[in-house]
């Protein structure tokens, strides 16, 4: 009898400790390779790492050597080009493709899968496409010469100057359907009488969008500019697949900037101090986010 | 010692108490609710019963076996849940026999266990069905066989008729009920609908912010609320609390309360021993369906009082009309009879049952008992 | 009354109707123009391109760039086509993908029916850690790998994209399961059912449309990643960073055709599932997007 009554409550405490052990494998991994990893790579920011790692402190020496950088620089200027006008474009495409979508347009269930498929392709891919579509010896533009546009001019990506665009220019063929698609959830998630009401009360289609619907739009401009300002900070395939970082190193991110100092370069310690820069960047965009959202939750 | 016993029962989360000091001892063959508004405890209480939370401190025990720390599953009881809990990848017999195969009892016991409680509760015809083919009423039953046929010791009911429209509820209520009549077994029923309280228990705990109000039969908690909480709660429409003063007239204590026009009025109290507040405040407890037309009083009093007022608005409400005045500075509503001849703004003469009236004292707003 | 049968609010006028199919129109051949230029010209001798129009059909059909691309065109400095890293690509996403999503749905179980104290900050950290830039672990990993005697193969992959996916696939799962009663779990208590036996036989019945979701999110983003693939890959390269190397190749005459079939062969599986399965591709990119 009291054999049973004990198995019974190894049984029932089990069961009390089963859930943390199920969890623990994740939990550790994460310790470790998440923020483990973070820690020690912010410590090798602090370190004269070159192609090893080393153990000789340097304190912040690495940071003032980054931003002493002209190639850190560029990478930074780019970043600041690249996602603001990839952030706006973005949003202005698939917010407009998204009210002219809900329109109860015939077709629709064809559009938006070509609007969105985009997405399901990697970078490399969005990038080698690209690449060829915009060299002026096979692309575009010699189509446009072809076609008796003898003047027509668009060598951007041959260009220092300019080349960061045509990333914006791929970077939007991605992802503006994802974008589409957030703001068309959003749209028909507005509760019809609503705009009904607004109607009676006299509201022309503009008036209707710019002072009712838009506004309650809020929630999804602020998911776009957080994934889409992320996924700046992050971009790094599309960089390499279309210009290489070229001309020159005209077309620099930090992603990349990172990657070549730590890997080819041999210089750890800044490449670290890069990483770790990157990494208040977009925690700097998500925690905020991430904070409202759990404790919404709650 | 009870066959449900909860003993001293607290539960905290973090620093904050939520369930305070709680004691009642169930019998067998009981039938008790436990009443009371969202948030008053009453859920966590019926939880802790079954297992699903921790007990902080005290002791729950069924037929003389401390349960604290045991398994749901090896409490031996049953509960019957708000959204019925219905597994939606199974049939009907299979959501009924689940717990049987768990605990590993042959197939043919499980038949004949499901047969019986599908004959029972008329729902052989809907054994094969998902729940998600059943009408709401439909899967209560089967929510309330999934309980049955595990025999328990006893049924823990977590507010299983608040999702049903009105007269399915009113239906489904008059079912447990007779189920609870035919089958004698011991039941807490949780709810925050008082009519199903006071129709369905043995005996009530009224629940309030933590704390048991009052443990007592469904007569006992309407005709002697321990305090004005339990006063308003339970009735419907709401008992009339005004706020009055103690005189002595003839050697009796009566209640002087202010009606519509600033005037005071004497009523005559029954309890004696209310001589003790002469000159002082009290709240005065009066239900409406003590306060009629002279014609609808009740016979059987013994301290029918008559008092003038203006009536407010008449509500009729087919079995009733119900009408409201100023008493006590406060908005109070009598209950006459659906033929009363009552208009809005008349001064008409009610007659008020004050055997049945009740008084508090205002600081602590309990009874000031008799 | 047909107008107040109308179930949109907005009224618009032909002519507006017109602009507005225009626009549509517009963007959908924007977006399928680079595809329209891949299959189109995956299909031309190389002389087409270099001397003809990129935006025209082929003159002269050919299979002949899609047969280099995958079986002997110069990847790096071996003449092997993309096959081998086609298979590659296979060999790490489906235990990668297999991995994450069985430890997210039972990380999902936990994190909403067997709540904790600190659960929620458990899930803030699995959660943050999606959005990390991975640039911030990529040098201790390549250690780690190496210490683990993993570098450059194809378990070392799926260790990276097991560890970096488990916080989406967590996301999903929790999410879904957040919505799911908690009164069922509880009658499966009383039943007498376990933690796996509730698992298996009230919460797994009922997963099929999360776990679709979760697995078409994990296999298009580990199929797609360059950049651990490219760090770690070392012998065991997946089919991306092939195809950069394809196209990157400074060497020799560039078959602009090859490039485009070896693009669409890494394309082709995340595309097909995108046809095949959109509708949850869709739903796993708006959880995504809309956590908590």
């Amino acid at each position: 009898m009291t054999a049973s009554s004990s198995t019974a409550d190894f049984r029932t405490r089990l069961q009390e400790w089963l859930p943390k052990i199920v969890l623990s494998p994740s939990v550790a991994a994460m310790f470790v390779f998440v923020y483990g990893f973070i820690i020690y790579t912010i410590y090798l920011s602090f370190t004269g790492s070159k192609m090893l790692p080393s153990h000789d402190w340097v304190g912040v020496g690495n940071y003032v050597k980054l931003w002493g950088l002209r190639a850190w620089w560029t990478a930074i200027i780019n970043l600041g080009i690249f996602a603001t006008l990839y952030i706006v474009i973005c949003t202005v495409i698939g917010l407009s493709l998204a009210i002219l979508l809900d329109q109860k347009i015939r077709g629709e269930g064809m559009l938006r899968p070509i609007y969105l498929y985009p997405m399901a392709l990697s970078f490399i891919v969005t990038g080698t496409a690209w690449k060829w579509i915009m060299d002026p010896g096979i692309g575009l533009e010699n189509t446009m010469h072809l076609w008796g546009w003898e003047s027509f001019e668009f060598g951007w990506i041959k260009d220092r100057n300019l080349a960061i665009y045509t990333v914006v220019i791929a970077a939007v063929w991605q992802t503006s359907g994802f974008v589409m698609s957030m703001f068309l959830a959003g749209l028909r998630g507005i509760d019809n009488e609503i705009l009904k009401a607004a109607q009676i009360d006299g509201a022309s289609n503009w008036n209707l969008y710019r002072r009712i619907v838009i506004p309650l739009l809020r929630p999804a401009f602020l998911s776009a500019f957080v994934i889409l300002a992320h996924l700046a900070v992050k971009s790094y395939d599309l960089i390499i697949a279309l210009t290489g970082g070229g001309p020159g190193r005209a077309t620099e991110l930090p992603a990349t900037f990172m990657y070549s100092y730590t890997f080819t370069r041999n210089s750890m310690g800044i490449g670290a101090a890069s990483a770790v820069i990157m990494l208040m960047t977009i925690a700097a965009i998500m925690t905020p986010y991430l904070y409202a959202e759990l404790k919404e939750k709650k | 010692m009870g066959f449900l016993d909860i003993q001293n029962v607290t539960k905290s989360y973090g620093q904050v108490e939520v369930l305070h000091q709680v004691d009642i001892a169930v019998e067998e063959g009981e039938f008790l609710v436990l009443v009371g508004p969202s948030g008053c405890g009453k859920s966590t209480l019926l939880n802790m019963i079954a297992g699903l939370e921790t007990i902080t401190s005290g002791e729950i025990s069924i037929k003389g076996r401390v349960m604290n720390g045991v398994h749901p599953s090896k409490r031996n009881i049953a509960m019957v849940f708000q959204s019925y809990a219905l597994y939606p990848n199974m049939s009907v017999a299979q959501n009924i026999t689940f717990g049987m195969e768990m605990h590993n009892v042959p197939k043919e016991d499980q038949q004949t266990a499901l047969q019986d409680v599908a004959k029972l509760l008329q729902i052989e015809n809907l054994l094969d069905r998902k729940p998600g083919q059943l009408s709401g009423g439909q899967r209560q039953r089967v929510a309330m066989g999934r309980a049955l046929v595990r025999d328990p010791d006893v049924f823990l009911f977590d507010e299983p008729l608040s999702n049903l429209d009105a007269k399915l509820r009113v239906d489904m209520r008059t079912e447990i009920k007779k189920l609870h009549e035919k089958l004698k077994t011991t039941i807490v029923y949780v709810t925050h609908d008082q009519i199903e309280a006071m129709t369905l228990s043995t005996r009530i705990a009224v629940m309030y912010q933590g704390y048991v109000q009052q443990l007592g039969t469904p007569k006992e908690i309407y005709d002697s609320p321990a305090n004005v909480y339990v006063a308003t709660f339970m009735g419907s429409p709401a008992m009339n609390v005004v706020p009055a003063k103690i005189a002595m007239q003839d050697g009796t204590p009566h209640a002087l309360v202010k009606i519509h026009d600033g005037s005071e009025q004497m009523l005559r109290l029954e309890q004696n021993n209310l001589s003790e507040w002469d000159g002082k405040d009290i709240l005065l407890g009066i239900r409406p369906e003590s306060i009629t037309d002279p014609d609808g009083a009740d016979r059987n009093s013994s301290n029918i009082v008559s008092l003038t007022n203006r009536i407010g608005v008449t509500e009729p409400a087919g079995a009733d009309t119900y009408v409201t005045m100023e008493l006590g500075g406060k908005e109070i509503i009598a209950r006459m009879r659906a033929d009363a001849n009552v208009q809005s703004g008349d001064i008409f003469q009610f007659a008020v049952n004050m055997e049945k009236a009740v008084a508090f004292d205002p600081a602590t707003e309990m009874r000031i008992k008799p | 009354m047909a107008v107040a049968e109308q179930d949109t609010a907005i009224r618009t006028g032909t002519g507006t109707r017109i602009f507005i199919y225009g626009i549509l129109l517009v963007f959908a051949l924007f977006y399928l123009l680079p595809l329209f230029v891949m299959v189109a010209n995956s299909l031309k001798p190389l002389a087409e391109i270099t001397g003809g129009n990129m935006m025209a059909l082929p003159e002269s059909w050919t299979i002949e760039p899609w047969k280099q691309a995958w079986s002997s065109a110069q990847i790096g400095v071996e003449p092997t086509g993309l096959k081998p890293y086609f298979l590659n690509s296979i060999l790490m996403v489906v235990p990668a993908v297999a991995i994450s999503t069985i430890l997210g749905a039972l990380n999902g179980y936990v994190l909403t029916k067997w709540t904790f104290k600190g659960d929620t900050i458990i899930f803030g950290l699995l959660l943050f850690s999606c959005f990390i830039p991975f640039q911030i672990v990529l040098i201790p990993m390549a250690s780690v790998l190496g210490k683990l005697g993993l570098a450059g193969s194809i378990p070392g992959l799926v260790l990276v994209h097991v560890v970096y996916g488990i916080g989406f696939s967590t996301l999903y799962f929790r999410n879904y399961y957040a919505v799911f009663p908690t009164e069922l779990v509880r009658a499966a208590m009383i039943d007498g059912a376990g933690f796996f036996r509730i698992f298996w036989r009230i919460m797994l019945p009922v997963s099929g449309p999360i776990t679709v979701v979760c697995v078409i999110w994990q296999f298009t983003n580990i199929w797609n990643d360059f950049l651990f693939g490219a760090s770690f890959g070392g012998q065991s390269q997946p089919m991306t960073v092939a195809l950069n190397n394809l196209v990157q190749s400074s060497t020799g005459v560039k078959e602009y055709n090859v490039h485009f079939a070896g693009a669409i062969l890494a394309a082709l599986p995340t595309l097909l599932v995108y046809i095949v399965a959109g509708r949850y591709f869709v739903r796993g990119l708006m959880a995504g997007s809309v956590k908590g």
